[in-house]
Parts: C-alpha cells; structure tokens; sequence
C-alpha cells in the first residue's frame, strides 16, 4: 500500500507517495531541485544540509533544526520543512545581512545550513544569549572561516535584535523580517493537514526511531525493503510514576535535556548533555535507537546503565511485553536480547532519593560533537557516610556498553576514600576488554577510564577526594 | 566593500557542480576502484554488472583512445588501472548508468580477483626498500660538516608529522558534455583547468583546443584540487565521448576520502648546533616524505618544504635533505602551504628540543636567529624587505606577551588540574611558484557599451575570494563603481594556459594581468575623452568616480557616455593582457637562485590550557601580527588569516589521519576524522596588519595571504607541549603530530608503567 506524506515545503503543501524511509535531503535537491540545502557527509556530521522542521504541539508551530541528510522523509508528515529558499525574501534577512557583513562565508557550501541554524535559533527563543546563539550553530561545520568571523556575525546579529527587543511571536519575527510572511498561515495549515485524515499511521515493519544512526548505516538496504517507519509521536514522554522516572523510547535526546523531570533530579545534567551529539542530532536521534544500536560507545545508553535503567519490550505480534533490566540486554558486539518483533517501548529508572550522586565524562579526539573514545556515568547513593548503592558503566572498553559490576559491587558498603577509589580502579581495569581503533589504542582507553573514574570521585566529593592526591 | 558572492551564499544561490540544472539524458557515473593496496589484477569480470539495467557502460583503461597518462610532473599515472593497483582507492572502472543507485548496485556486481603483493605505508621503510618516486634532493649553504666543531651544543632527534585531510566541503567532480566536431565541454571542480584540459586531450587524444574547462566556483580547495581534480573531470569527458551523451561524476564522501591523496606525512630526522649564545650555527635535516603510490605534485612539494626548512631564521650552515618516498597509498598532494609547514614543523621542533636542553625558554632561541634585512636564505636569495623583527617585536608589544608569559607561570604555580602553555610562532613564507614558469597569467576584459565589464582571468574562486581581489583592483584601475564589474567563469576557451589557483599567488598574477587589461582599455578611453573634450594631451586625462577630469578638473563627460562614444568612434574596447612575474628563477642544478618574488612575516602568540587529568586542551587565544603589505579586502584577508590559522591548528591537534598497516583508511569519515567545529577553535583570535608594509609585486601593493597564516598553528602544537612540560618538566616528549588527546595523555602518565599512576 502507498501512503501519502503530507506536509508544508517552505509555502507549498506537498502530497508524495514516496518512500518513507528516503533521505528528506534526496527529496529536497533531487525531487524538489532546491538546491541551496547541501550535500556534504550524508550522515549528520556536519551540518549542510540543515533544514527546519515546525510541527503543531499544543496548537503551536514548534521548530526545530535537523540534517535532512539522515532525516527520514516520512518523519515530516504533516510538518513544515522549511529550506533555505523559504528563508528568502527580496532583501538580505538580518541573519544573511549579519553573514555578509562580518565576511562570514568563503566558498559558501557551508553557508544556508549556519543561516538555518541560526534562524531557527531566533524562532526558537525569546531572549538571545551569545552563548546559546553558538550552541546552536555547534553542529555545523566550516572549512574555510575559522569560526571567527561567524561568531562575530552571531554576536552582532544578537545585539542587533534584543536592542529592537520585540519578542519572539510569529508577528514580531515576520516585522524584523527574520522569517517571511508565509511563515503567519502555517500553524493554520498544519492544523487542516493534521485533520484531514490523511496522516495514517505506518506499517510497521521495522522500528526506526530518529533514523538518525539506521540511515547512515544502511540507506540503500532501507530503501530497497520499501520499510515503512514508526512514527514515533506516542512514544515520546517522560513521567514520574510512583518511585519511578519512566521514558519513552521514542523520547528524543534534546527532549531528555530539557525535560523538567530531568532537571529536577539531575540539575547538571543539561550542561553534560551538550557533549552529547550535536543539536539537530538531539532534534532527531532517540533514546530508544542510541540503547538499541547498541554502539558499545552510546552515551544515551551509557547513562542510563549507571541509572540501573530497565527497559520494557513488546512484540509487535503478539502484543506482549516483558521487561528486563539494560544491562541484561546486551548479549554481545551488536547483539541483543531481542527479538525482531520485539520494540523497545519505555525505559525506566528508580528516582533518585536521599543524598545521591551522579556524574557523567567523556573524552573524544574533539570535546564537542565527537564520539568518545571512552564514556563513563556513575550514580551512588550514600547513607551515613557508606556507600549505600552504586552503579559505573563505561563505554569504549569491551564490545558492549558495559555496565561495570565487579566495581559497582565493591563499592557497595564503602566509605568514599582514596584508598577506596584506588581499588577501584584495579577492579575497573579488571573488568574491561578494549580493542584498539580508530577511537585510541587499547593502552589508552585503559589508562582514560582510571582517569575519567579518578575524575568522577574528584567532581563529586571534592572535599573527600583531593586532586593533588589523585593527579 | 559589499561582497557580491558572499549574498548569493547567504542565499543559497551560489551554483555548485552538483547544484547546475543538468542536460536531459545525462549518465551518473561511479569508480569502481581497489580494496587492496598493492597487488596484481588476475581477473576482472564485468559482464554480470554490464548485464544490470540501468548500465550504460563501464569502461576500463581498453577503452582510452589516447595514453593512459596524467601524470603532472612525472608521467608515473594512470588514469585507470592496468595490470597491477598500488593504493587501497585507484580507480579500475568507471561505471555509466542511467542512475546513481544503479551504478551502485553494479559495483556490487564486478567480479574481481587479486595476487597480493606487500604493502608499505611507511616513508623510512620505503625508502628503505629503494622505493623512491625520484632522486633525493640537497640544498645546503655554507658547510655543515666543518661546522659542528663550532658548535657549543648539538642535538638531534626524529619529528614525525602527520597528513591532513582536505575536507573541502564539495566533493570532486565533473560534468563533460560532447560538443560537434569530436570535442567536448568539461565543467569541473578543478584548481587547474589547464591541467584537466591537458591530460584529457592526452588521454582522449584530441588537440586541447577542443576541449573546454569552465570551472564557476569551488566549495573548498585548499590544495586538494590543484591536480587531483583531474582524473574525476578525464573519466567523465571519457565515458562522455565514448557514449556521446553527457555525463556526471561527482564522488561522495567515502569514494572522495579514500580515493584522493591528502597532505604529505613526514618524517624526519634533525641535527642542530649552537654556540653558548643560543646563535644557531649549523642545521642538518633529513625529510622523508610520504609520497603515496605516485608522484603527483610530490616533488614540487617537498622542494618548497626545502625552501621553508629554516623558517624565518638565518643560519650560516645548511644542509637538507628531501627525500620523496613511494608508498602504496593514494598519492598525496597540495595542501595550503605545500610542504613548506612540514618544513618550518622540524625547524620549530629542533628549537624547542634545544631550548627544553638548555633549560631557556624557546622564544628566546627564536628572537635571537630572526632573519634580517640583506641576510641569505640558504638557497641563495638575498633577503630583502624583511619584516621578521618588526613582526616579532610589535607582537610582543600588542599583545604584551611578557606579562602573559609571567601570567601563564602564575597560573601554572596554583594550579594542579590545569596547566597552560605559550608559544610563539613567527613565519616567513616565500611567494611564487618555486616552478618559475608557472608564474604568468593572463586576463581578458571586455567593457560592454552600457558601461559595464566582464573580467575572465586564469583565477579559480574557491572560498579565498580572489574574484573580490580582482574585482576591487579593476574597479579601482578605471576608477568605476565595482557594482559595474563581473568576473567571468574561469574558462580554457577565453583564457588559455592558465596556471593552476595556488601558490596563494592566485590574486597576485590575475590580478596584475587584469589591471595591465584594464590600463591599456583605460589609456584608449582617454584618448577618447581627449579627443571628445577638444583637447591635445589625453596624457591629462583622469577618471575619477566615473568622471573624466581634465587637468584635475571635472569635466562633463561622464562614464557611460565616454563608453558610448568610443564604440562609436570604433574604439577596441577589450583587452587581453599577459603577466609575468620579475626577476625570478631558480638553478636546479645548484639548486640556488631568487625563487620568490617576495616573502610574506609575521608572527603569532599562542596560549593553550590542558586539563590532566583527562588529558584534554583547549586553544584560549591565536594572536598574530601578519605582513600583508596593503590589504586589497580587509575582510578578505581576515578571513583567510583566521580560517588558515585554524586549519594549522587542526592539522596538528585532533585531525588525525588513521591508516592500518594494510594501506586502509581508518578514519574515513567525518564521523571518524575531526576537523575543528566552532567549540575546538581557538576561544579568540586575533589578527593585526602590520603597518606600513607595501609590496611592489602584488597588485595595489598587496601581498600574498592564502597559505602562510596557516602555519601559526605550529604554535598551537608547542603551546600544547609547553603545558604538558609546566605539569611534569621531566617528561620527554616525542615529536609526533598530531599531539591528539590520546598523545597528550599517555605522554603525561607514561613514566609510570602502571596503568594507575602515582598508586603507591
Ligand atoms: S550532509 Fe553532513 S550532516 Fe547532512
Ligand atoms: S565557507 Fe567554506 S566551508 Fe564554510
């Protein structure tokens, strides 16, 4: 059966019945022939193919930026895509005008992806910080510049709108000519596209979530299936139950860092998380993808196993769930305690209580935007200055994300001391296998995670653990 | 002034290879290439992919009509593999199919069977083995040998230098077009439309004159397609011609980074010598350079990684060494700065390995042998102009780099978890081709009877804006608005043996040759305007904003209508113009001369912070008095300052090349090769003009500025090392760029064995 997808191209309403799982990027150049969205890495790593995508929640047009390079097209059904072609308007927008101005662009091919970034920076808030103005071009890359002269672009472009201060409504950015005026009917024609009917669930087939990891890995065999995508809209929430923090699976990452459950329980997090991905891959990228990936080196997943998480499964067969803890469900490299049928449906974790600790580190070849070369989280809970319980995964060391249990076992029932901390590390480095590659060698990623082990107890008991001792 | 180009970047307008509206019928094609890195080729089969539909074609070298040659500077490559493939990448077969994906599922098909044969990817063992692309080269003054005797201190020591991946943005390619009469129209993304023009008339065995490169812009070249734009745009115009219908190559990331060579790795082994002064007396390098399978632009590289080998230093006795080394990997090739930051890498590494010996901080061994005025660079050439002091010591009063120096000190005393390092990186640079017959250029200007100019030069506009350059200087030359001037395309028809856009001397030669264009339209105008006016002497005629003065006064003849007038009166409105550079030449056999028409200073600061426990950095500042001469663009040239600047930086820190000993590329995406992203450039940058300089050889007094900002990242890398020696001053650090975290770490704990250091 074809499926219609319908959603808004810039100011066109869109009816295609093409295949969901096709890169929203092949759509836009090769369909559409727009060709200002560009081609760079095809697997979200650098930013040029950055478009916006608005969608209704609670009645509102919400944007987000994400690389439609690895961006399902069936994902913006009943969505407004909006590429740089439906940014323009007869003059510079002050976005473009702040580019051109500081010198901003070389040869250019890098260009619309930062101006989308940035414009959907503006949409997005309601006072402008440099520093969140930078956050949110992170994910684009640039040969040419150096960043200087976007960074001073940025800047400039901030000051120049919070002194005009006119907030940030659909109104006032069409009279800053931040976006043009179509921009005023697409909540209205979202609203009839989302009701007319035509937004059928997908077949589901295989289970994709963000697709952000599935269409880098295997495009072609995506396409050839015809495999229809989830969609993912009722599988996204975080909810406090009882004792519990329950999240869905299909929750993105950006969604988990600016959850107020989240923030609640673990106020740094949101700082640790911007070491995770980039942010049109936080926009896309899910929770329940990065724990079925099972990329030994997951930071999603690695979090989640010091949060001693487990995970509810259903078949999509039979209808039956079951439940198992996450550090059950990897058997091997890539290998799963899964059945094909078998969705990952919620992930959950005990809340956090009494005087409890947690703290996440990572180290990559780049600090931003890299996948680790080793990642580790710990959580412990102390009562009476004994370790009550306590859960360490660390990631980059052995063929699976690897919840550390020798080490969390032995810290059980310990004080918080130097000695404690170095027995630790013997345990740890008895409880690893890590290989070398293109991440580090073997060696390295062994004398990393002491480090990053030695740097949890320095971050989380300073007064107990000093650095001298330590360094 | 307002940058045409960057508003239809800003846009989105700017019209790319892959972004041109395509003639209906156009193939796709893909290589098809080798898996394994040297080896003899048993059996190719494509009769079950030929048999897919969709295929057009697939052709192998039986099919070339002319020589399977593109050899550059050495006729040492094939276009497509014959009998035997020397990298991991060389191109066998060009598939031709009516789609992409249909080519890509007969790539699958190709039945192809291999004898092994042993694979090297080390330069030392090459070369080693013998396995060399030529004779190595010496270029030397004065006599080491008898020098070491003076000589209060020696040292010696092995650097290894990592390569560098391009990452130009756009990707190679080419669309060919068959034209009548056997010809054909080859749009490429190339550096060097002469060089594709040539080789394809080689390979197709047509005169040049038939073939036609237009080449609109790049995004990204940076070296990268100087020559190895080539066998994309011949492979298209081939199977074009074969099948007589257009057809379209673009390489997607995987194909481009494992298929195309990058900037060279060395390796190298130094010996320096100084007297108790801290003077250097005598300097003795050897480089081996890691050419890959073929020569390419190898050769050419590894003379000016010579000519760079005592940076802005003057030493009495020289002695160096190149030695180019075969290895199977693909054939490495121009990148920014063209072997010359090899170069200066090894010299910067000897000082800091004497100053750590010596226990005196490294700026002070480098202040003390800054070249000067009429000293000798080692390979002949008088020094003059030179700006390496003035750049130093306004360095260090802007940026008051003592008081930092003091700063990073203090910082260091108090703090455990983190340390800080500074270095300082002074440049010199020579400007021109060291091949002096490449340095001419021609430029083509017509003035259209509305006033308006099209300039066509030899200069390719890749992101360095030299179209701006040229723009700015035309304008300026006939005293018109520069809303009046277009650049053309760069294209063989309208320009013919055109250099190839390197050599940062890309605004120098285009743009002497488009002012020379302009002035000789400009002289016939006057005459014009003299005659029209009623006056004898056109001598005293002058346009100033568009108007025509005469004896310094504004007369009322206007643009437009002189423009009118001299149509009228059957006036040549155009003009083709030719440049060549003065002076230069260079003795290959003494391997002596003036090779450069002038050098290019400067000097940078770099701080840098280290965290150790983690054994991760950060850049805090990059700030950089640069000789620029007069700057045609400011923002240009910032732009290029700031964008090299953070290029070098990369290159030395987490851009890592990752190879396997079977010739395979490990870091083969973006995902696995990190360049800088806006966190991992330096915090701030800062880039000072010095004042007063001017340069006879650039056009409106300009200098060069393309490549030499790039080497400040040098810096970056001892700024790195000098944090790592505040934490432990005892260690011994190896020379090995990248300094990657996983080096920095490591270094920093390997004096314990154990793997948990300082348990006792
Ligand atoms: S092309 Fe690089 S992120 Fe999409
Ligand atoms: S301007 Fe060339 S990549 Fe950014």
């Amino acid at each position: 059966m074809i499926e219609q997808i319908s959603f808004i191209l810039n100011k066109e309403v869109i009816s295609t019945g093409i295949n969901p799982a096709l890169p929203l990027l092949d759509f836009i150049r090769k369909e559409m022939h727009l060709y200002g969205t560009k081609e760079v890495c095809k697997e979200g790593d650098c930013g040029a193919c950055s478009v916006m995508v608005g969608e209704l929640k609670d009645g509102e047009v919400v944007y987000k930026t994400v690389t439609s390079c690895i961006y399902p097209i069936g994902n913006v059904n009943g969505k407004h895509v909006v590429t740089i072609e439906g940014l323009n308007s007869g003059d510079l927008i002050p976005q473009q005008e702040a580019f051109v101005e500081e010198g901003a662009s070389q040869c250019g091919f890098c260009t619309p992806g930062f101006i989308i970034s940035t414009t959907n920076y503006l949409v997005n808030n309601k006072t402008y910080r440099l520093e969140d103005g930078i956050n949110s071009i992170a994910g684009n890359i640039c040969r040419c510049t150096g960043y200087s002269s976007i960074s001073r672009a940025i800047e400039n472009l901030i000051n120049k709108l919070n002194e005009k201060s006119e907030g940030n409504s659909v109104k006032s950015l069409i009279a800053q000519n931040v976006i043009p005026k179509y921009f005023a009917n697409i909540q209205t024609q979202l609203r009839e596209i989302n009701s007319s009917g035509t937004l059928n669930g997908f077949d589901q087939k295989v289970f994709v979530g963000g697709g952000s990891d599935l269409l880098v890995q295997m495009p072609d065999r995506l396409l050839e299936k015809n495999i229809s995508l989830v969609s993912k809209e009722h599988i996204n929430f975080i909810e406090e139950e009882d004792d519990k923090i329950i999240v869905g699976a299909g929750t993105t990452f950006e969604e988990f860092k600016n959850s107020s459950i989240i923030k609640k329980y673990f106020p740094k997090i949101n700082n640790q998380l911007n070491l995770v991905a980039s942010l049109p891959i936080r926009n896309m990228a899910t929770i329940g993808g990065n724990i079925v990936n099972a990329s030994p080196i997951g930071d999603f997943t690695i979090i989640l196993l010091a949060l001693n998480s487990n995970i509810e499964l259903r078949s999509s067969v039979t209808g039956i769930s079951r439940e198992l803890s996450l550090s059950d469900f990897y058997l091997g490299y890539k290998k799963l305690n899964k059945q094909p049928d078998e969705l990952v449906e919620k992930i959950w974790f005990v809340k956090p209580g009494g005087e409890f600790y947690f703290n996440f580190e990572k180290v990559s070849k780049r600090t931003f935007l890299d996948i680790a070369s080793v990642n580790t989280a710990i959580y412990i809970n102390i009562e009476n200055e004994i370790v009550k319980y306590c859960f360490v995964s660390a990631g980059g060391v052995a063929p699976v994300p690897k919840y550390l249990e020798q080490s969390s076992e032995f810290l059980r029932g310990k004080k918080i001391t130097l000695e404690t901390v170095f027995d630790t590390l013997k345990i740890v480095q008895n409880e690893i296998s890590p290989i070398s590659d293109v991440r580090g060698s073997a060696e390295y990623k062994r004398l990393l995670l002491s480090q990053l082990i030695k740097a949890h107890f320095i971050e989380l008991f300073p007064g107990k653990i000093s650095l001298e001792a330590l360094i | 002034m307002k940058n045409e180009d960057l508003i239809k970047h800003v846009k989105g307008e700017s019209k790319f290879l892959d972004d041109l509206i395509i003639p209906g019928g156009t193939l796709h094609a893909l290589i098809f290439d080798s898996v394994i890195a040297h080896g003899k080729i048993k059996k190719l089969n494509l009769e079950k992919a030929k048999s897919l539909k969709g295929i057009v074609d697939i052709l192998t070298f039986r099919d070339i009509p002319g020589k399977n040659q593109i050899g550059n500077i050495i006729a040492d490559e094939s276009l497509l593999a014959e009998n035997e493939v020397h990298y991991v990448g060389e191109p066998i077969a060009i598939i031709v199919a009516d789609t992409l994906e249909t080519a890509k599922r007969a790539k699958a098909l190709i039945d192809i069977e291999f004898e092994e044969l042993p694979v090297i990817t080390d330069p030392r063992e090459a070369y080693k083995s013998g396995s060399l692309i030529t004779e190595p080269v010496t270029f030397s003054m004065g006599d080491v040998d008898d020098a070491w005797a003076n000589c209060d201190l020696i040292f010696e020591d092995q650097v290894d230098i990592g390569g560098q991946e391009h990452l130009y943005l756009e990707t190679q390619g080419a669309l060919s077009q068959p034209v009548e009469g056997g010809g054909v129209k080859i749009i490429s993304s190339t550096q060097g439309p002469t060089a594709v023009q040539r080789a394809a008339s080689k390979v197709l065995n047509i005169p040049m004159h038939k073939i036609e490169v237009d080449v609109l812009r790049l995004g990204g070249g940076f070296g990268g397609k100087e020559d190895q734009a080539t066998p994309w745009a011949v492979m298209s115009a081939l199977a074009a011609l074969k099948l007589n219908i257009p057809v379209k190559l673009i390489l997607n990331r995987p194909d481009d980074l494992r298929m195309t060579g990058k900037r060279h790795p060395y390796s190298a082994d130094f010996k320096i010598g100084l007297d108790s002064n801290g003077k250097i007396i005598a300097y003795e390098v050897v480089f081996y350079q890691n050419a890959g399978a073929v020569a390419d632009l190898s050769t050419a590289v590894l003379e000016r990684t010579l000519f760079h080998a005592t940076n802005s230093y003057f030493i009495p006795n020289v002695k160096a060494t190149g030695i180019s080394c075969k290895t199977n990997l693909p054939p490495n090739t121009a990148f920014r700065g063209f072997g010359g930051p090899q170069g200066m890498f090894v010299i910067e590494a000897a000082l800091y390995k004497a100053a750590r010996k010596l226990g005196v901080p490294k700026y002070e061994l480098q202040e003390k042998n800054l070249i000067h005025e009429n000293d000798v660079f080692y390979y002949g050439q008088l020094a003059k102009n030179v700006n390496s002091v003035k750049c130093w010591n306004s360095a260090f009063e802007k940026y008051s780099i003592h008081k930092n120096i003091e700063e990073v000190k203090k910082f260091n005393e108090e703090n455990i978890l983190y340390k800080k390092g500074i270095a300082l990186m002074p440049i010199c640079f020579g400007i021109s081709f060291t091949s002096s017959f490449l340095n001419q250029a021609s430029a083509l200007v017509h003035v259209y009877t509305d006033g308006s100019i099209g300039v066509s030069t030899a200069a390719v506009e890749m992101g360095q804006g030299v179209n701006q350059k040229i723009k700015i200087a035309t304008a300026e030359t006939f005293s018109v608005n520069i809303s009046r001037i277009k650049i053309e395309s760069t294209n063989t028809t309208r320009i013919a043996n055109t250099s190839p856009t390197a050599a940062s001397t890309g605004a120098d030669l285009n743009g002497n040759a488009a002012i020379l264009a302009s002035k000789n339209i400009l002289d016939r105008l006057k005459k014009v305007a003299a005659k029209e006016l009623g006056f004898n002497d056109a001598g005293l005629i002058q346009i100033k904003n568009e108007i025509v003065f005469y004896k310094s006064e504004k007369t009322k003849l206007k643009w437009e209508e002189l423009i009118w007038k001299a149509y009228f009166n059957r006036i040549n409105l155009s003009s083709h113009a030719y440049y060549a550079t003065p002076d230069i030449y260079f003795n290959r056999t003494k391997n002596q001369g003036h090779p450069f028409a002038y050098h290019v200073f400067g000097t940078a600061v770099i701080q840098s912070k280290i965290d150790c426990l983690r054994g991760t950095y950060e850049i805090e500042y990059v700030k950089a008095v640069h000789d620029l001469g007069k700057s045609i663009d400011y923002k240009v040239d910032l732009g290029q300052a700031e964008g090299g600047i953070v290029q070098g930086i990369g290159w030395l820190t987490v851009e890592e090349l990752v190879q396997s000993r079977d010739g395979n590329l490990k870091s083969n995406s973006l995902s696995t090769y990190k360049i800088p992203d806006i966190y991992s450039a330096p915090q701030k940058i800062e880039v000072h003009f010095l004042e007063n300089s001017e340069n006879d050889y650039g056009p409106l007094k300009s200098k060069a500025i393309g490549e030499p900002p790039l080497m400040y990242g040098i810096g970056a890398y001892f700024s790195i090392l000098d944090a790592m020696n505040a934490f432990n001053k005892n260690i011994d650090i190896k020379i090995s760029a990248p300094v990657t975290p996983e080096k920095v770490l490591t270094t920093l704990y390997k004096s314990s064995k154990q793997l948990i250091p300082n348990e006792s």
